[in-house]
């Protein structure tokens, strides 16, 4: 359990529980869209200084996550190639795939390299003409822009022998597709701030109005957050169901219109395949026909493989927020960051990487009374 | 994944037609391409993430939040030794990160000498 003393600014994050307490006369449920903040959260123990009833359901957005699993097997058959020089971002090495990870392909003799921005691929590209370098590009929106500019420029500068196994997710689709089950107890939206850095927000008032549900930009510290649920409160107790720009430092209406136009023109919308979830429609990017050249599903032959997830593990149910992940059975005991059935155990933004960090010992939540805040 | 760190704008140069920017997050400086915000000057912070910057932060902010990824071992986990991480406690927090021997990887593009 965390307490207030460790936020960097205690006053004032007494000061915005002490607002949200003051406003909530009902039980609510509110789900944080992003990985990161779903860290943030549990890091700092800020679902546990909420006041009663006041519940966070930990939503689908990390990206490591929800990569689904046939292309993490398309990415470990190229990677096991030989002449393939396969980079990829730090957090994919552990993500198990039907049978391995990128780290043992690595062990087992491939040349599996990270790298920190996808230009450092295109740079290795470059230096190693008689290699075939690609790059595992995943993420959202925030991730997108930089590796459609890898792809833009390897084209640009013909580097032909630089291609991108592409990924994307979106996060407007999964809002709607989490509204749209059957199962969904969600009743307003932290969006996610740095999706928005990029995206803007003007994508979100669709949203809020179908599904009348509060939707509130918030940043990743632990004061945004709490400044984020006491705007979602407020909006919540008075029925409203706006969008709110919670981190203005970070985030303008109109987001980056260069990230975007890059987005427009590198990519193309498709149904994607969420990893635990499932189909949701043009939730993700592929690249548009324009680069198909770069494109490595078409340059490596890998669409028909066929994969297998662990029977025990409950990622999906806890992706779509419908169990916390200390009630999967598995969880801390067969499950754990070092042997991870999912993804969500593996990923730093996973909620059971996180849990497991922070509340192994499964302490009980503390009634705001009787914590040191009041 | 989508941490992006606010950084300081230290130098800007074209490299390969491309608006580059050496920038220095709280003493680890990097190779940040800048054609997203094409317009920020040497001096001025970023949020910067995967080696982008994506949006201007003024220096109040940048500086704020850094300390505080500073204290919370965040900006080790960003650019610290993914190998090592990976290896070791596959996610059982930042011990370890970045302190070991690098295995000479690509880890990051530190174009050694500018």
């Amino acid at each position: 359990m965390k307490y207030l003393e460790e936020f960097q600014n205690p006053e004032l994050a007494r000061g915005l529980l002490e607002d949200i307490r003051a406003q909530v006369t009902r039980p609510w449920a509110l789900m944080e869209v992003c990985g990161g903040q779903t860290h943030t959260i549990i890091r700092h123990g800020i679902d546990q200084l909420l006041p009663e009833g006041l519940e966070l359901i930990h939503g689908p957005g990390c990206p490591v996550c929800v990569t689904p699993l046939e292309m993490i097997d398309r990415a470990l058959e190229i990677a096991s190639r030989p002449g393939v020089v396969f980079c990829s971002f730090g957090d994919m090495l552990r993500v198990p795939g039907s049978d391995r990870d990128l780290f043992r392909v690595r062990g087992e003799g491939g040349d599996v390299r990270v790298v920190y921005s996808p230009l450092d691929a295109l740079r290795i590209a470059r230096e190693n003409p008689d290699k075939e370098v690609v790059f595992f590009g995943i993420g959202f929106e925030t991730t997108a822009p930089p590796n459609a500019m890898a792809v833009y420029q390897a084209q640009k500068q013909r580097v032909r022998n630089f291609s991108m196994l592409v990924s994307h997710v979106r996060v407007p689709p999964a809002i709607e597709a989490i509204m749209e089950s059957p199962d969904c107890r969600v009743q307003a939206f932290l969006a996610a701030g740095h999706v928005c850095s990029v995206m803007g927000t003007e994508e979100y008032p669709v949203l809020a109005d179908r599904y009348r549900v509060p939707i509130v930009v918030t940043g990743f510290e632990p004061l945004d957050i709490l400044e984020g649920i006491r705007r979602t409160v407020r909006q919540l107790e008075r029925g409203e169901h706006r969008v709110e720009n919670a981190y203005p430092r970070a985030v303008r209406p109109e987001g980056n219109p260069a990230a975007r136009d890059m987005l427009e023109d590198v990519f193309e919308v498709t149904d994607r395949a969420w990893r635990g979830i499932g189909v949701i429609p043009r939730s993700g990017w592929r690249l548009s026909e324009r680069y198909r050249d770069h494109d490595a599903e078409y340059r490596f032959d890998v669409r028909g493989i066929t994969t297998r997830e662990p029977a025990q593990c409950r990622s999906g149910e806890v992706l779509q927020g419908l169990i916390k992940p200390n009630q999967c059975e598995a969880f801390g005991t067969t499950c754990t960051p070092r042997t991870p059935l999912g993804a969500t155990m593996v990923s730093s933004e996973g909620a059971c990487a996180a849990y497991y960090l922070y509340r192994r010992l499964g302490t009980p939540a503390v009634p705001l009374e009787a914590s040191p805040v009041a | 994944m989508c941490l992006a760190v606010p950084g300081r704008v230290m130098e800007i140069e074209e490299r390969n037609g491309t608006r580059m920017a050496v920038v220095d997050f709280g003493g680890v400086v990097k190779d940040v391409c800048l054609e997203y915000l094409p317009d920020l000057r040497v001096g001025e912070y970023a949020i910067v993430h995967v080696g982008f910057a994506l949006q201007r932060l003024d220096e109040e902010s940048a500086r704020r939040t850094l300390a505080l990824f500073e204290e919370l071992g965040l900006l080790q986990e960003e650019f610290g030794d993914p190998w090592e991480a990976a290896a070791g406690s596959g996610g059982e927090g930042g011990s370890g990160f970045g302190a070991g021997s690098r295995d000479g990887e690509a880890i990051v593009a530190e174009e050694g000498g500018r």
